[in-house]
């Protein structure tokens, strides 16, 4: 049984193999989605463009704008001369910020000693515009320390000392690598799965496979067992590239984590056969998968948005993921140096996921072909 | 004409004999639009945040009464060491342990400088930051009210000179994040449905071999592709009507600028991506290899389209590559005429790239469409 099995497995392996574009998309995938996070998906800003409004045109404020474009973040890309330019700039998408001198800055600044300076920012993008904010008070802050010089008795003052712990750099890398190797298996196993048993069905050559000699089960695992490994590969791809280029660790049992990739993946292939058994052609396959795996994978899991700051209902939901215990799992063992009483809890989990949906499948495909 | 008319009944009656795409077509991305709008927040709050107080003075007890006032903060609990609370970090219990060493007060008031330690789980670097930075401005008016309390005390000298720095926020003052991702996650679902639809449909009928008596027929190539594009661009339109009442219903999104815009852009964009997915459709021999293509395209698509993270922050070549990117135009186009009412010729330059790229990808799918194998 097992020979034939083998040999099964080969002869999908082949198939799969042997056409050279789901070969690149299989490998090119992780590839790219990890170069894109890497290098193009970051919420920080640089080069952020600014309209400077100065209706004081003195000394001071020329000052204080070489001050503002001089750390290369804000880049100064007009000037106007009311807020209704200001507005028009802000509708045809050329700066994210005005900032607004008034008149008699000069003055007002070594005069009454207080001085207003205006910040507008174009919210709809809220993060961004809060960032953006800051960041231009703390640099108009600096300046007014400049300005002042060192005169003036010490204040009384309270600091922070602050610790970033498993990630100091702040590097996003330490977030994506783990959220992609998820997504990638979860793409991988079960839509790739789901299409390839939906294929069977739609063409009718399902049919001719049951009334082989071949026991349904081998069938089923041996349709799975290729994309199984292919995926597996991925997620070693996904790992090295990002110890190599963006220097994400694995600081924990590389064994222990490589197993937890194995169960996480039965998981998908899991879901991808149970979502075969029940669309009756690739189109409604592909939906069904597209809409209810990978759309929930990458919202819900906690990977792009943070799960504490979504409605409860959706907090509720974000627990049937399987991605996002293995995201915990993942960043417990290659960023915490955490060992396995650290992820017993997820790996139950996903466990008990596991069965469940092979219960699931083995029902519906027992009642569809018998 | 005649024969155009005809394959485009051909094509909505296939489309509406298949009971299962139906809702595919049309619940299920409005649901989506529903979820991902809600879900798709950068927003940092709930906080879990365990304290370490080793001070136990009014001071300390003041700082702790501001936090808890702080709607952003969940106060999970009081270890009693610094390393019990390490201990909660690592166990990924609170995301940020705040420590009040021994004898704050005493060297606030005496040597000027009192010390408060932050320990932060990092792992993802922005919610890290953010987090701590909401913190940092609480510990800051905390400072501000003890040196406050001590003017009151003893009359300084002159004050140093000062600049104020108010801020508004245009167009989204509270900052409500469904307004900035409803539109552009709405111009995304409607891209990706239609370009995967036309993607899997010429490759469809030749693998179920419905396409040889199509091409035994007179018609003629243009037509062909015309009779498939016309359907489905209805099908993106109707989605898109639904959706934006849907965003208006339950978000109360604004609309500052023409729908009229919205829909010829729509209009111009889905025409563009009708002919991306007719090409891969044609260029494809198996539904599966449509698919992935779509698949791959549509990952880079919405990853570099600005709808999750800005475009202004991508490196310049990156932001190159979002130039052939239909999504990119689209959730721009959305939020500047929704949000912001930008007119036509504020958004004239999208326009003009997304006619270019419809004339392109339609050329691209009438040439390689082979009508005679």
């Amino acid at each position: 049984m097992i020979k034939i099995f083998i040999a099964f497995v080969r002869k999908e392996l082949y198939h799969i193999l042997r056409d050279p574009r789901t070969l690149a998309i299989l490998f090119g995938m992780p590839v790219a989605l990890v170069l894109i996070f890497g290098y193009t998906v970051t919420n920080e800003f640089k080069d952020a463009s600014v309209a400077i409004l100065n209706e004081a045109n003195d000394e001071l404020s020329y000052q204080l704008i070489e001050h503002l474009t001089a750390s290369g973040n804000l880049k100064l890309v007009t000037t106007v001369n009311t807020t209704a330019e200001l507005e028009q700039a802000f509708r045809a998408n050329e700066v994210k910020m005005g900032i607004v001198i008034p008149a008699g800055f000069e003055d007002d600044f070594f005069g009454q000693r207080k001085a207003d300076v205006q910040l507008i920012a174009d919210a709809t993008e809220p993060n961004y515009a809060t960032t953006l904010t800051s960041y231009a008070q703390q640099m108009i802050a600096t300046f007014q320390q400049n300005k002042n010089g060192s005169s003036g008795a010490r204040p009384y003052l309270v600091s922070t000392e602050t610790r970033m712990f498993y990630n100091p750099q702040l590097e996003g890398a330490y977030n994506f690598v783990p959220g992609t190797v998820a997504l990638i298996l979860m793409l991988i196993c079960a839509m790739m799965t789901s299409l390839t048993i939906a294929k069977e069905k739609e063409t009718g050559t399902m049919d001719l496979l049951l009334v082989s000699p071949l026991p349904p089960i081998i069938i089923i695992l041996g349709k799975v067992t290729p994309y199984a490994v292919l995926s597996f590969i991925d997620a070693i791809i996904i790992l090295f590239l990002g110890y190599y280029l963006f220097d994400v660790p694995v600081r924990g049992s590389l064994v222990l984590l490589l197993a937890l990739v194995l169960l996480y993946l039965l998981v998908a292939l899991a879901l991808g056969v149970l979502i075969s058994t029940k669309a009756p052609t690739q189109q409604v396959a592909m939906m069904t998968s597209m809409f209810t795996l990978l759309m929930p994978t990458m919202l819900l899991s906690g990977f792009l948005f943070p799960i504490a700051s979504m409605p409860h209902l959706l907090q509720y939901i974000s627990r049937i993921i399987p991605a996002k215990y293995f995201i915990q799992i993942e960043q417990a063992i290659m960023l915490k140096a955490a060992g396995w009483d650290a992820v017993a809890f997820p790996t139950l989990i996903l466990f008990i996921m596991l069965i469940v949906l092979l219960t699931g499948a083995w029902r519906n495909f027992q009642v569809v072909y018998k | 004409m005649q024969r155009l008319l005809y394959i485009i009944q051909k094509e909505f009656i296939q489309i509406f004999r298949n009971k299962a795409m139906l809702p595919m077509m049309t619940v299920v991305p409005i649901v989506q639009l529903i979820i991902l709008s809600y879900a798709a927040s950068n927003e940092v709050k709930d906080v879990r945040l365990a304290i370490v107080n080793e001070d136990h003075t009014a001071s300390a007890r003041l700082l702790i009464q501001k936090i808890e006032a702080a709607d952003r903060f969940i106060l999970v609990d009081f270890p009693a060491s610094v390393a019990q609370g390490d201990e909660m970090l690592q166990t990924g219990e609170v995301d940020i342990v705040l420590t009040i060493p021994s004898q704050f007060e005493e060297h606030f008031y005496r040597d000027k400088k009192g010390n408060i330690q932050l320990l932060v789980n990092a792992i993802n670097g922005q919610q890290a930051s953010v987090g701590a930075a909401y913190l940092n401005i609480i510990i800051q008016s905390f400072n501000q009210e003890l040196r406050s309390d001590l003017k009151m005390v003893s009359k300084g000298g002159l004050s140093p000179a000062l600049i104020n720095t108010p801020s508004s926020n245009w167009y989204n003052p509270d900052l409500n994040f469904k307004y900035f991702m409803a539109p552009g996650i709405l111009g995304e679902l409607v891209t990706i449905l239609v370009m995967l639809l036309t993607a899997m449909n010429v490759v469809r009928e030749r693998e179920i071999g419905t396409i040889e008596q199509i091409n035994v027929t007179p018609i003629k190539k243009w037509q062909f592709i015309l009779g498939k594009l016309i359907p489905f661009l209805g099908i993106g339109l109707v989605l898109m009507t639904v959706g934006l009442t849907a965003a208006k219903l339950l978000f109360d999104i604004p609309m500052q600028g023409s729908l009229w815009i919205i829909f010829a852009y729509c209009v111009v964009n889905l025409s563009a991506v009708l002919g991306l997915g007719l090409f891969i459709s044609n260029l494809s021999d198996t539904q599966q290899q449509a698919l992935f293509t779509t698949f791959f395209f549509v990952i880079i698509f919405i990853l570099m389209s600005g709808l999750f993270t800005p475009i202004e922050s991508m490196p310049k070549w990156a932001q190159y590559l979002t130039i052939p990117n239909p999504i990119a135009h689209f959730v721009s186009v959305m939020r500047s005429v929704l949000l912001k009412g930008s007119n036509f010729w504020d958004v004239i330059y999208h326009f003009r790239v997304t006619v270019v790229l419809a004339v392109l990808f339609n050329t691209l799918a009438v040439l390689s469409y082979r009508k005679v194998e």
